[in-house]
C-alpha cells in the first residue's frame, strides 16, 4: 500500500524493523549515547507511545544484543574512580517515580526490566527503598508494640533500637545477596542452556530493590489492629511484589529444563514469602496480645505514672 | 688578460627581512613587579599568635554562633557554606547523644540508644547523604555538606530540650501531644533549613532525589527524640 510505504519511508530505520518483528515498542529504543541527559529523552518519548500487543519472545531477541553492547559502553571509567559510581546514579526524579509506580502495578507481559530499567540500572532506588523499609519496619513495629502495651499498668516503653540493626541486616542482605546468588545461578544455567534473556547483576538488584517498595505502605497498614486488614495487606503486597519477580525472571528460565525452571521460581517466591512473614512475626506482636490490651484499657482506664516509663514484657511468638 | 671571476656569488640574502628589525631599547614591557611586603604579613600572624587564648576561643564561638543564627532564620546566604566548620555539628551531636542516652544503669532492658549509637547514626547518616548528593551530581563539597547537615540538627536539639522539660511535669497524654507537635515542627524546620542551603548545588531534575534522604534522616532523629 502506498500509505504503508510512506509510513516506512518517513520513519527511521529502527522503527521499520519494529513493525517487522511486531515487537514491543520499547524494544529498539536504545540510543547509543554515553551522556546521561541525552539518552533519557528518547526513552521517555517512547514510553508514552501506546503499547500494542506484542510477542514476548521477539522482544528480548532484538533487545539483548544492544543491551550487552551498551552496558559495556556506559561503564568506561575504571572502578576505583568516583565517576564509575556516578554512572549508577544517573537517574532523574521522574524516572525513579516511574520505576516505583511500575513496581507497584505489575502487568502480565510487561517486563519490569525491559520497560523501566532499560539498561540504565541505578543504585539509588534499591538503596533508599531498603533504607526506608528498614526504618518504617522498626518504627511501625515499635508503635504496634507500644499500642499493645498501652493499657497494661506499669508498662515500660522501650524503644529497642537494636531492632533497627536487625531489620537493616535482614533487608539489606535479602536485597543484595539474593540477587547475587540468583545472578550466579542464571549465569551458570546460561552456560548450559542458551537462554535468550539474561540480566546483569545490577538489573537484578534493581528489580529486587524496586519490588520491595510495595512493602512500605503494607507495613504502615500493619499498624491497624484488625487482623483482617493485616492479612489483606500482607497478601496483596506479596502478590504484587511476587508477580513482579515472577514476570521478570520467568522469561529468563523458561527455556531451561522444566524442573530447573520451576525450582528456581519456587525458590525466588519462597525467599520472598519468608522475608515478609519473618518481618511480620519478628517486629509485630500478634493479635492475642492486643485483645488483652484492649480489655485492660477498658477495665483500668487511663493511667499516668510519674516516671513516665512503662515496662514491656517480651511477647514475641 | 685576467678574467674576473666573481669571487663571491651574491649570497642569497635569507636574512633580508630581518635587517629591518631592530631591537630598540624602549619596548614596553607589561607586568607587575611586586616586592613581597614582609613585615605587615608577619605582623598579622604575630597578632593572631600572640593574642590571648580567650580571644581565639571567642572568635571561633562567635563564628559558630553566627551559623546557629543562620540556621534559625534560613535565608539563602552562603555564609554557612563559605566558612564551614565542624565544631557546631560536633557540639550538637554530643549534646543530642548525651540527652538521648537511654535508660538507667539498673534496667535490664536498656532499649534506648547508647551514646555511640546516636553518634554513629548522625555522622554515618550525614556521610551517606553527602555521598548520595555527590553521586547524583551535586557540586557542593564533602565537608560543606557535612557542615550544613550538622548545623541543621539544631532545631531538633532545641526540641529535645523542650521535650525533656515537658516530660518533667504534666499528664502523660498531654505531654505526648505537646512533644509530638514540637518534634514535628522542629524536624520539618530542619529539613526546610537544610534544603534552603543545599538546593542550589543540586542538578535541577534531581532535587527531590537529594531532599528525600535528608527528610528521612531528620525524621529518624525526630523519632528517636520523641520516643526517648
Amino acid at each position: 500500500m502506498a500509505a504503508n510505504s510512506d509510513f516506512l519511508l518517513t520513519f527511521q530505520e529502527f522503527d521499520s524493523s519494529e513493525s517487522h518483528l511486531g515487537g514491543n515498542g520499547d524494544a529498539t529504543t536504545i540510543s547509543i549515547e554515553d551522556t546521561g541527559a541525552g539518552s533519557h529523552k528518547p526513552q521517555k518519548q517512547r514510553r508514552s507511545a501506546p503499547v500494542t500487543s506484542f510477542e514476548e519472545d521477539n522482544d528480548p531477541l532484538a533487545n539483548d544484543d544492544k543491551t550487552e553492547l551498551l552496558s559495556g559502553q556506559k561503564r568506561s571509567s575504571p572502578f576505583w574512580t568516583f565517576e564509575y559510581y556516578q554512572t549508577f546514579f544517573d537517574v532523574e526524579t521522574h524516572q525513579v517515580r516511574e520505576r516505583i509506580l511500575g513496581s507497584l502495578l505489575p502487568w502480565p507481559g510487561r517486563n519490569f526490566v525491559h520497560l523501566y530499567i532499560r539498561n540504565n540500572p541505578d543504585l539509588y532506588g534499591p538503596f533508599w527503598i531498603c533504607a526506608t523499609l528498614v526504618f518504617v519496619i522498626a518504627i511501625c513495629g515499635n508503635i504496634s508494640d507500644f499500642l499493645v502495651d498501652l493499657g497494661k499498668p506499669q508498662n515500660k516503653y522501650v524503644p529497642e533500637f537494636r531492632k533497627v540493626t536487625i531489620a537493616a541486616t535482614a533487608i539489606y542482605s535479602y536485597a543484595w545477596l539474593v540477587p547475587l546468588a540468583l545472578w550466579g545461578l542464571l549465569v551458570w544455567r546460561n552456560s548450559k542452556v542458551m537462554n535468550i534473556v539474561s540480566y546483569s547483576f545490577l538489573e537484578i538488584v534493581c528489580v529486587y530493590g524496586y519490588s520491595l517498595a510495595v512493602y512500605i505502605p503494607a507495613v504502615v497498614l500493619w499498624l491497624l489492629p484488625y487482623e483482617a486488614v493485616r492479612w489483606f495487606s500482607i497478601v496483596v503486597a506479596l502478590c504484587l511484589s511476587g508477580s513482579i519477580l515472577v514476570l521478570t525472571f520467568w522469561p529468563a528460565v523458561r527455556d531451561d529444563q522444566p524442573r530447573v525452571a520451576i525450582a528456581i521460581m519456587t525458590a525466588i517466591m519462597a525467599l520472598h514469602i519468608l522475608l515478609a512473614f519473618g518481618c511480620k512475626a519478628y517486629f509485630f506482636s500478634t493479635l492475642e496480645d492486643e485483645h488483652t490490651a484492649v480489655d485492660a484499657v477498658v477495665g483500668h482506664g487511663t493511667k499516668s505514672s510519674p516516671t513516665m516509663k512503662m515496662h514491656r514484657t517480651n511477647t514475641m511468638s | 688578460s685576467t678574467m674576473h671571476v666573481p669571487t663571491a656569488a651574491p649570497k642569497p640574502n635569507i636574512f633580508a627581512g630581518l635587517s629591518d628589525v631592530s631591537i630598540s631599547g624602549d619596548i614596553p614591557v607589561e607586568g607587575e613587579i611586586n616586592v613581597p611586603v614582609g613585615t605587615p604579613i608577619q605582623d598579622k600572624e604575630y597578632s593572631t599568635l600572640d593574642e590571648p587564648v580567650k580571644d581565639t576561643i571567642l572568635r571561633d564561638l562567635k563564628a559558630v554562633g553566627k551559623k546557629f543564627v543562620h540556621v534559625m532564620y534560613p535565608k539563602k546566604s552562603s555564609a554557612l557554606l563559605r566558612d564551614w566548620d565542624l565544631w557546631g555539628p560536633l557540639l550538637l551531636c554530643v549534646t543530642l547523644a548525651l540527652m538521648l542516652q537511654g535508660g538507667s544503669v539498673n534496667s535490664k532492658e536498656d532499649g534506648g540508644p547508647q551514646f555511640a549509637e546516636v553518634f554513629v547514626i548522625i555522622w554515618f547518616g550525614s556521610v551517606i547523604i553527602t555521598l548520595n548528593s555527590k553521586l547524583l551530581g551535586g557540586t557542593i563539597s564533602f565537608f560543606q555538606s557535612l557542615c550544613v547537615l550538622g548545623y541543621c540538627i539544631m532545631p531538633l536539639t532545641v526540641a529535645m530540650v523542650v521535650c525533656r522539660l515537658v516530660l518533667l511535669g504534666g499528664s502523660w497524654r498531654f505531654s505526648f501531644i505537646v512533644r509530638l507537635i514540637v518534634v514535628t515542627a522542629s524536624f520539618s524546620w530542619s529539613t526546610f533549613a537544610s534544603t534552603a542551603f543545599l538546593a542550589d548545588y543540586q542538578p535541577p531534575n534531581r532535587k527531590a532525589l537529594v531532599v528525600y534522604p535528608v527528610f528521612l534522616f531528620y525524621f529518624v532523629i525526630g523519632w528517636m527524640i520523641l520516643t526517648v
